[in-house]
């Protein structure tokens, strides 16, 4: 008995050891040399690819932000604010729940199911404001025009992209809230329109942060 | 190009890499676990551990080390997380509370990494760096020694020796996954994944107002973390989240990463046993179900069946733009066919078939080609039991690579196959006959249960993904996915080393006309048969009542 409890102790401290010494390795040593290498070379990518406009940092080109108006009496979600391009919903994303001193940019999708009748209404209510939103006088918007990625809210709720087609919807009420021709902001989009990586890897997309720095430009160049 | 052209290109491209790569790898894997030489590292290694590399082991001993080294990873763990508001370096996280310590502990060390917390919100750099990510790493290779293991247990004759646990487990972390890891890290960090130490920080927005970021060591854990087929995301939307899968590309690569051990590990195999076709027609069943998964998610979430994605003109809600439904079906289908986990796109929101098939991957035990070295011994137990059916069949006693599968080689094979699926269906039953468990489902109807039948089956098949709308923060099922993440990693492996020791004690039997020849394509088509029918009977009125359902309704 004496030398079962004896030997199952000297096993446990062996694995204990073990444990401890591959720490070291995995989690201190390995970690420490990716840190040193990536800042070395690659700083940029490592740090987060943040973007300059006007000599200050606006974003992250892979982090996807809100467009919207200051927030309006009354109203509980701010509005989309209709002179930058909009991107993707982000209704999965949550509010710090622990260590509340901090305000982090969190990550979470929506986890509604296919057939979840809230997903369904979310859905149709996100037509409807889209519909609303890009309907200007001379082009009316239909509900068959918005695209799937419009009305969805991605994984990460992060998103920085948005399709080809979300963003070419948005071109008559970009142009006309910045007194832009709309063929000049509709270049721009084009201009900002990525194609599939080598031609067949993920999707045609356009970061959305990107072209509202170049639209911004381009404003306040006209 | 449409974008169900460029889904296949994708799926060709990755067969196409790991068609390469499996080849040096799985050669340079034989030298790693046959070598009698050691390393200097892996010397000082040894000595800080105090363990002789070079004695053989029986398999009790082999389990002795295995269970050893990995409780003594859970108390560390756990231990870790409970100090995390003492320890410096923690961005002044909290420490996170007993309950959720053991699930997190037990979910890592069982190669899971289910995750009930909220990564950016509750893990500091201490924790994520120094516990959870080298967990990813040695869970990993404690999985590889079983397999190798195993695999000694059908190349040796008479001798009870399976090789020394150890030794398997330094190799594995020193000479497979460290290298793979650091270049993997800087090619995702070259890619636009964060790696720095940097405390919370503020960034400024373009219309104003301040992000704020919690750097870290993301690229070299999000590495481990698929190339140990681990799955525990950094931040809460794994590798949805761009800072852990920012471009197409590294989505292709992070896909090619989950793959790459598991593929190279059947060449592994077909060489220690001496017949590298041997290897490959157990790959070229895991290869065909791989290939059957992808074509049906593809189709079906194309296709976008359902209420919400008809509404919507398309399967996006969970998904995201840059990898679009290809580069998401892909990854849903990997991730679940390996003990991987990790998900760039949210499975509760794919269509009711989707999510079927995502679930139907992890029942299937993952062994398509499964997580580094589960994958290989879940699938030669398969083998084990096809070879059992095929001697039923032509009256002859079954043999496989010159091994009877007697008596007590079939229990413990039909034992294996039975531990998982009364774990996933006893703790998803007692789930829904409790009062209180069902509170947690997001999702009213077919999909609330197939919500708490997806976490069971990903906690007890040690896959870690989920239908992430169950709240898991809570007692019930942070103890009861903790207790099947164990029970379902360490009592199979308790057998598969049993197994071992049997096979490798046998005097081989010579290969006469009619022994069954394991190493042709008819073979590869009865295990396929045999995991399909098998797994289908086993969870068909569960699948039922859930995906199905929905999938139908």
């Amino acid at each position: 008995m004496n030398n079962s409890v004896s030997n199952t102790a000297r096993l446990l401290g062996a694995g204990l050891r073990a444990l401890l010494v591959l720490t070291v390795v995995t989690g201190v040593l390995y970690p420490l040399a990716v840190t040193g290498a990536a800042q070395a070379l690659f700083r940029d990518q490592a740090n987060g690819s943040r973007v300059e406009a006007d000599g200050r940092v606006v974003g992250s080109s892979l982090i996807g932000q809100s467009y919207t108006l200051p927030p309006a009496p009354g109203r509980e979600t701010p509005a989309p604010d209709p002179k930058w391009f909009q991107g993707r919903p982000a209704d999965g994303l949550g509010e710090n729940t622990l260590n509340t001193r901090y305000r982090l940019l969190l990550s979470g999708a929506t986890n509604l199911a296919a057939d979840n009748p809230e997903l369904v209404e979310r859905i149709r209510a996100a037509q409807t404001a889209v519909i609303e939103d890009n309907s200007v006088p001379g082009h009316t918007v239909e509900r068959s025009d918005v695209p799937a990625d419009a009305v969805t809210s991605s994984g990460s709720g992060l998103d920085p992209h948005i399709s080809p087609a979300y963003a070419a919807l948005q071109v008559p009420r970009v142009a006309r809230n910045n007194g832009l021709p709309v063929e000049q902001v509709g270049k721009l989009v084009e201009k900002h329109t990525e194609g599939r990586t080598l031609g067949f890897l993920g999707e045609p997309r356009v970061n959305v942060l990107e072209l509202n720095i170049a639209l911004e430009e381009l404003a306040s160049r006209s | 190009m449409g974008p169900v052209t460029a889904g296949v290109l994708q799926a060709l491209a990755l067969i196409g890499a790991l068609a390469l790569a499996h080849i040096p790898l799985g050669n340079h894997m034989v030298r790693v676990y046959t070598s009698p030489r050691h390393l200097r590292i892996e010397k000082w290694i040894y000595r800080g551990i105090g363990a002789d590399p070079d004695t053989e082991m029986r398999w009790p001993a082999y389990l002795r080390g295995v269970l050893a080294f990995s409780f003594a990873g859970v108390l560390f763990l756990y231990l870790l997380q409970r100090l995390q508001g003492v320890l410096p370096g923690s961005l002044g996280f909290d420490s996170v509370a007993p309950a959720q310590a053991f699930n997190t502990a037990a979910s890592f060390v069982a190669n899971t990494n289910w995750q009930s917390y909220y990564g950016e919100q509750t893990m500091g750099h201490v924790v994520q760096t120094a516990g959870l990510a080298v967990q990813n790493f040695v869970s990993a290779a404690v999985g590889m020694a079983v397999a190798v293991a195993l695999v000694r247990g059908f190349a040796r004759a008479r001798t009870g020796e399976l090789g020394n646990f150890w030794s398997d487990l330094v190799r594995g972390v020193t000479r497979v996954l460290v290298p793979l890891a650091v270049v993997g890290a800087l090619i995702l960090v070259a890619c636009g994944v964060v790696q720095n130490f940097s405390g919370i920080h503020e960034v400024g927005q373009f219309t104003g107002g301040v992000q704020q970021w919690n750097g870290g060591a993301v690229a070299s854990q999000e590495v481990i973390k698929e190339l140990g087929t681990n799955g525990g995301g950094y931040f809460n939307a794994n590798s949805a989240h761009p800072f852990e899968n920012p471009t197409p590309f590294s989505n292709l690569f992070e896909i090619f990463l989950i793959l790459l051990i598991p593929v190279a590990l059947t060449r592994t195999f077909g060489l220690m046993v001496g017949s590298v076709r041997q290897g490959y027609a157990v790959l070229a069943t895991m290869a065909a179900l791989w290939i059957g998964f992808v074509a049906l998610m593809m189709w079906t979430e194309f296709a976008h069946p359902g209420p919400a994605p008809q509404a919507a003109g398309g399967a996006m809600e969970g998904k995201e733009l840059r990898f679009g439904i290809g580069g998401s079906s892909l990854f849903a289908v990997t991730t679940t066919l390996t003990s991987t986990g990790a998900v760039n796109s949210f499975h509760s929101s794919y269509t009711g078939f989707g999510g079927g098939i995502t679930m139907l991957g992890m029942m299937l035990g993952e062994i398509a080609p499964g997580g580094v070295g589960s994958g290989l011994y879940g699938m030669l137990i398969m083998a084990v039991v096809a070879v059992f059916i095929a001697g039923l069949m032509v009256g002859r006693t079954p043999e496989y690579l010159g091994k009877k599968i007697g008596p007590r080689e079939i229990k413990l094979a039909a034992l294996y196959i039975l531990i998982t699926p009364a774990l996933v269906l006893v703790f998803t039953s007692l789930s829904m006959a409790l009062p209180t468990p069902p509170d947690s489902m997001l999702n009213p109807g077919a999909h609330g249960f197939s919500e708490i039948l997806y976490a069971f089956t990903s906690a007890a098949n040690n896959n870690g993904s989920a239908f992430a709308g169950l709240n898991a923060d809570t007692d019930w099922f942070n103890t009861t996915t903790g207790l099947a993440m164990l029970l379902g990693r360490f009592l199979p492996m308790v057998l598969v080393l049993a197994l071992a020791g049997s096979l490798a004690a046998q005097q081989p039997v010579p290969a006469t006309a009619g022994t069954l020849r394991t190493e042709k394509p008819m073979f590869s088509g009865l295990l396929a048969g045999a995991v399909l029918i098998i797994v289908g009977l086993t969870y068909f009125p569960a699948l039922a009542l859930g995906p199905l359902a929905e999938g139908l309704a």
